[in-house]
């Protein structure tokens, strides 16, 4: 209680500062409003985050009282595990492709709705641009873990959807091909399956920023002779730089998780742990094995490639002129 | 760019005809047949599902292109008692309502006061909920599992609700913050001369003013606690308190022995369906919500 007073002091003063008398009124809405939100903020999210930083100095097994200090012990440990590595690997694949191939394609069906349309004159959106929208959109209502169950239904060789299509198209060789079951598509196949889940909500978003740029900007360029696939390459793309940017950290961040996607489709982490991700084996380590110590080092590891992976998108966008490219194009 | 050559080709291709108009239409329907391919991508394993979860246990492990013989809603029945998706689904009713309500209060409280008025420590705060927007919840879980535990707050719904608060409340601020910033500040001025306290003003005028920003991201905010997942697997282990998406990973992961396909996928089904309804009527809006909180 005194820790939540603290926060509720600062505005008084400056409050007294602009003459505005402290009433009961005002102090208690300061103690109330501020205090009541970060009190819940700071003992469930940010005592967590740095209780974790301490945990995995330790060799804590969590249930019994004996935690001693191992310095950097479990992250050397770490660095020797190879089922661990081979998990930061999956996940490093995860964050490259899953949001380079769930951008792309979201950018060309955003650009095939607002500048597909047919006409000479104006460039103009597609016929039931709506239809689509909505339809694509599916995938960003329904829960990951659903997501997930279903694809792994129509992953299942013999019972499941996709082998019985192929196999009536003539790919007789899938007749009852495991998907989820041989290490070389495995992956391929969850990375799918979490693209399928991806691409609705980015293409909504693009699409918003696509009709953000003036037309003019379309016109002008139509005249000078651009082909529509050159509009969208050298106006579309440069002009919604910054919105690409952000769906590829949010995105990166979700591949780096997958938590959820993978535990659906594969929960002991795949064939040959061809599908295992950080957060999988960091869950196993501590709730199934009680190394809880151990357990929170992982989670420091993939906080800092999730970090590092958004300092580098941010760099190399800046190095390749993000944003006063921008500001010249529009100018 | 690297991609001249097709370039070329695309525009060589679109002056081959010499007219303009034949150009636009061969566009339009290429583009038609890359969307309708794309919807159907989508939409085909869902109506898969729904035909599925008609069909018998035996009709599912049969062929899978076939209809089901005729319409079993027992496997609703099933999925609803038998499984206990009735169950978790009452409870993630239960859980996502209270802590929905809870975050979008203290979330506007807190937005609004770090939106207008300084004081020292003002930025540290936002700049924290910020870090805590970034960083992965697998990094605090484990701590995260021990203060439920010492609260007593572990395997019970409370806690739940609390930790759902807790996790929604940087993206509720963050959110918040920017328009109850944008707000006017007269009309602060005159709610304060015409003798409202501080109380009064925000519930009054404030907050109402910021309406549209409340109901999207109680939108993002409902989506993101109906889809939780880690927070309850890792903090609600007890079974009668699982949540829907809990409780249909391990209704998936014991069905590989037991076998009710049928109500498997009818449990999916109850999963999908009432939120995929809800957003066919409220999709104007939802899109709307994406659009604002993207273009940032």
């Amino acid at each position: 209680m005194t820790q939540e007073a603290v926060p509720g002091g600062g505005p008084q003063r400056s409050v007294t500062r602009r003459r505005r008398p402290l009433t009961f009124d005002r102090a208690s809405f300061m103690v109330v409003f501020l205090g009541l939100p970060l009190a819940v903020f700071v003992i469930f999210v940010v005592s967590p985050f740095v209780q974790a930083l301490y945990y995995s100095l330790t060799d804590w097994s969590g249930f019994s009282s004996g935690m001693n200090f191992v310095g950097f012990d479990n992250y050397v440990k770490l660095f020797h595990d190879d089922i661990f590595l081979k998990a930061v690997r999956n996940n490093v694949l995860l964050a490259i492709v899953v949001p380079i191939v769930t951008i792309v394609l979201a950018l060309t069906l955003a650009t095939l709705v607002t500048i597909g349309g047919s006409g000479t004159g104006t460039v103009r959106g597609l016929r039931n641009a709506g239809f689509y929208r909505i339809v694509s959109f599916f995938p960003y209502v329904i829960p990951a873990i659903v997501i997930g169950l279903i694809w792994a239904q129509v992953f299942t060789p013999g019972s499941g959807i996709l082998d019985a299509l192929l196999s009536k198209i003539g790919l007789h060789q899938f007749e009852n091909y495991a998907w989820l079951g041989d290490a070389r598509t495995a992956m391929p196949a969850s990375m799918f399956v979490m693209i399928w889940g991806f691409v609705g909500f980015y293409m909504v978003l693009f699409i918003a920023a696509i009709r953000g740029i003036e037309p003019e900007v379309f016109e002008a360029a139509r005249i000078d002779g651009a082909g529509r696939f050159r509009s969208a390459v050298s106006i579309t793309v440069p002009l919604i730089r910054d919105n690409v940017q952000t769906a590829y950290i949010y995105l990166g961040i979700a591949a780096l998780d997958a938590f959820v996607y993978m535990q659906a489709l594969n929960p002991g982490g795949g064939p040959q742990n061809s599908t295992l991700v950080m957060p999988q084996q960091l869950f196993t380590t501590a709730f199934t094995k009680g190394q809880f110590g151990y357990s929170t080092a992982m989670g420091v590891v993939l906080a800092a490639v999730t970090m590092l992976f958004a300092l580098v998108v941010f760099t190399v966008n800046a190095l390749t002129g993000g944003r006063d490219r921008k500001a010249k194009v529009r100018r | 760019m690297t991609t001249t050559t097709a370039d070329r080709a695309e525009l060589a291709a679109s002056r081959a005809p010499g007219h303009r108009a034949p150009e636009g239409r061969g566009v339009a329907t290429t583009a038609h047949v890359a969307l309708i391919l794309w919807s159907l991508l989508v939409i085909l394993p869902l109506v898969w599902t729904l035909l599925s979860s008609f069909k018998s246990t035996q009709e599912v492990l049969g062929n899978p292109l076939s209809l089901p013989s005729k319409l079993r809603f027992s496997n609703y029945a099933n999925a609803w008692t038998t499984a206990g998706i009735g169950r978790y689904f009452l409870n993630t009713v239960i859980v996502v309502g209270v802590a929905l309500v809870l975050v979008m209060i203290l979330g506007a409280m807190c937005a609004y006061v770090l939106a207008r008025f300084t004081f020292p420590g003002n930025r540290l705060i936002y700049y924290s909920m910020l870090a805590g927007l970034t960083f992965p919840v697998f990094l605090a879980i484990v701590p995260l599992f021990f203060v439920l535990k010492n609260f007593g707050m572990l395997n019970t719904l409370p806690g739940l609700i609390t930790t759902y608060v807790a996790f929604a409340l940087p993206f509720t601020v963050f959110f918040l913050h920017s328009f109850f910033k944008a707000l006017p500040g007269e009309i602060y001025e005159a709610a304060q001369i015409d003798g409202a306290g501080e109380w009064r003003t925000f519930f009054s005028v404030m907050l109402p003013m910021a309406r549209p920003g409340m109901a999207s991201v109680a939108i993002f905010n409902f989506l993101g606690l109906w889809n939780q997942f880690l927070l309850p697997v890792a903090l609600n282990t007890d079974s009668k308190n699982y949540v829907l998406s809990q409780g249909m990973a391990s209704f998936a992961s014991q069905a590989g022995y037991a076998v009710d396909f049928g109500a498997l996928f009818a449990a999916v089904v109850i999963t999908v369906a009432p939120v995929l309804v809800v957003y066919i009527i409220f999709q104007r809006q939802l899109q709307v919500s994406v659009t604002a909180g993207g273009v940032k």
